[in-house]
């Protein structure tokens, strides 16, 4: 066996395409916990929202509750599976050791960041776009901006995937780990208009929803979806898209920076 | 040529504890290089250093002069010559040994060499187990998965954290006669072990470590040489009740029929002077063998305080 005998030249892109790859192939091979649980969960709001209560109940003019509500249980599948994607990835790799195998790869931070993503908002991306699919059922949406729908889109699990590689990276065990699930990410989508539009809040809480960048993300995307929200589209893209570039670069210094990536 | 490994004061420390102090050595092309030291002395720092699982506070490290300096492009150049096989087991546990090694070499940026998946398959004897994933592997399987791992991409520097620890021994024979066959084609090889005896044996030069810093950076052979003592076995034609007291300075031992007896001498010592004194007690020494000092009491006397 001759060793250095041909196929040894590296290619950077080889590298960064083999873990996005490794990254999509670890949540397909477990998809019924990855995929089918959240499609399943989603789909019994969809049945409660849009099948019992969506005709009964109105909390914006010219629009059932269930078509309200469809775009905020779309954009929480994203969000949600987004983030546990990147977080229980890098948190299960550094848990079982694995993460040496990772930081031995000629991958730069961006890369390794970039392909962490990637795989991330691809879950986030499926799982909302089947909830999509499957609330057709329940009420039919006038899809004003179907482009802007889906960039919001791809902004929302950009960004809460950027926010699960943080959570893993800072998470020392798995009870770390489910409390910026539980104390972070669900306040932020209950607190952040998915089941009511924040125009019907007290002045305070109003003010406090505004703080929840997950509003911005909502609005933005309910607003290309209906038509209507509670502050200018651009606004809302402006600041959704503003904050995940900021994430972005933020999550590629950590990466480079923390001695918990990185002894 | 440009050495394989090239580690000019290195320096780490976790908290307080100076884990690595102003390290610095080389390994040369095609070299098998071993890097002992007890527990804790800052092997595993220095190669997490080189392969990039811990970053460098201070110093240089390069490989095949490639400086891993961290953000320069330099880095993946480095890493992507360099293949290391982990004291502790590292694997994803979503994947089978095949799926795993179809997808690692991919991860070093280069293309699947299906002639060079099958030899080692076949060298390391994994192909009955080839569809299991990992926690479907005893610790001897895992081992020869994990040296796969580590040359799947055909690393030019391969590093060996322990890598035949908790392992038995006709496995450990197979896995020396392939890391030689390894290092035949012209892989450089640091090695770890706490098998001195092996050690011994792979390696053409030793460094030996010491809280973080070198206590000795010697070829094998100097390194034993140089050692001041050596030990000698008299074979006595009558039984000892005592050890005789010309003999209590030389560290004497004496078996429990006291027919033998084995001292510790300097190499100027002459032995026919301490057989000629024996003689004029009436203790007769019928043989003699010499016991040249191990790489295991050198590393002892260097490194116990």
């Amino acid at each position: 066996m001759h060793f250095y005998s041909n196929n040894h030249e590296f290619s950077s892109s080889r590298a960064f395409f083999t873990l996005l790859l490794k990254e999509v192939h670890r949540f397909l091979r477990v998809w019924t916990q990855t995929l089918v649980t959240p499609i399943l969960i989603a789909s019994l709001y969809l049945f409660v929202f849009g099948a019992t209560l969506g005709e009964r109940i109105s909390v914006v003019d010219g629009f059932s509750y269930a078509q309200f509500v469809i775009p905020g249980l779309i954009l929480m599948g994203v969000i949600n599976n987004s983030f546990a994607n990147t977080s229980s990835s890098l948190f299960m790799s550094r848990h079982l050791g694995s993460i040496a195998d990772l930081l031995v790869m000629p991958l730069t931070s961006k890369q390794i960041v970039a392909a962490y993503t990637l795989a991330g908002m691809l879950r986030g991306l499926l799982v909302g776009g089947v909830v999509g699919l499957i609330s057709t059922q329940f009420a039919v949406l006038p899809w004003v901006h179907p482009w802007y729908a889906l960039l919001m889109a791809v902004i929302a699990s950009m960004l809460f995937a950027l926010l699960g590689l943080i959570a893993g990276t800072f998470a020392n065990s798995f009870d770390g780990l489910s409390l910026y699930i539980n104390f972070v990410i669900l306040p932020l989508v209950f607190l952040g208009g998915v089941f009511y539009p924040i125009s019907i809040l007290p002045p305070f809480w109003r003010l406090i929803s505004q703080c929840n960048p997950l509003f911005y993300l909502l609005d933005g995307f309910r607003h290309a979806l209906l038509g209507i929200g509670d502050i200018p589209m651009g606004l809302a893209f402006s600041l959704s898209g503003g904050l995940t570039l900021t994430l972005l670069v933020a999550t590629i210094y950590m990466l480079e920076r923390s001695t918990r990536f990185r002894a | 040529m440009k050495p394989a490994l090239e580690i000019k004061n290195l320096c780490k420390s976790y908290s307080s504890s100076q884990v690595v102090n102003e390290l610095s050595f080389s390994i040369a092309p095609g070299e098998v290089f071993g890097l002992l030291g007890p527990n804790g002395a800052g092997k595993s720092t220095t190669i997490n250093m080189i392969s990039g699982v811990a970053r460098i506070e201070r110093g240089e490290i390069a490989i095949f002069g490639h400086k891993v300096t961290p953000h320069t492009p330099e880095v993946p150049k480095a890493r992507r010559l360099t293949g290391i096989m982990h004291q502790e087991i590292v694997a994803d546990p979503f994947f089978t040994i095949q799926q795993a090694l179809t997808l690692h070499p991919g991860f070093f940026g280069i293309k699947r060499d299906p002639n060079w998946h099958d030899y080692l398959i076949e060298r390391l004897q994994l192909g009955t187990h080839i569809h299991k994933s990992m926690h479907q592997l005893s610790g001897g399987l895992k081992r020869r998965f994990m040296l796969a791992k580590a040359l799947i991409h055909k690393p030019r520097l391969l590093i060996l954290d322990e890598p035949t620890a908790g392992v038995d021994v006709e496995l450990r024979h197979t896995l020396w006669q392939f890391i030689r066959d390894i290092n035949a084609t012209g892989t450089s090889i640091l090695l770890t072990t706490h098998y001195l005896e092996e050690a011994q044996q792979m390696c053409s030069r030793i460094a030996i470590l010491k809280d973080g810093r070198l206590a000795a950076l010697e070829e094998t052979d100097k390194l034993i040489q140089h050692e001041n003592t050596r030990r000698f076995s008299l074979h006595l034609r009558m039984p000892l009740k005592q050890i005789p007291e010309a003999l209590l300075s030389f560290e004497p031992i004496m078996d429990q029929n006291g027919t033998r007896i084995s001292l510790k001498t300097g190499h100027t010592e002459d032995i026919g002077t301490i057989v000629t004194q024996l003689a004029a007690s009436n203790v007769i020494v019928h043989d003699i063998t010499s016991v040249e000092p191990t790489l295991e009491e050198i590393f002892l006397r260097l490194t116990q305080t």
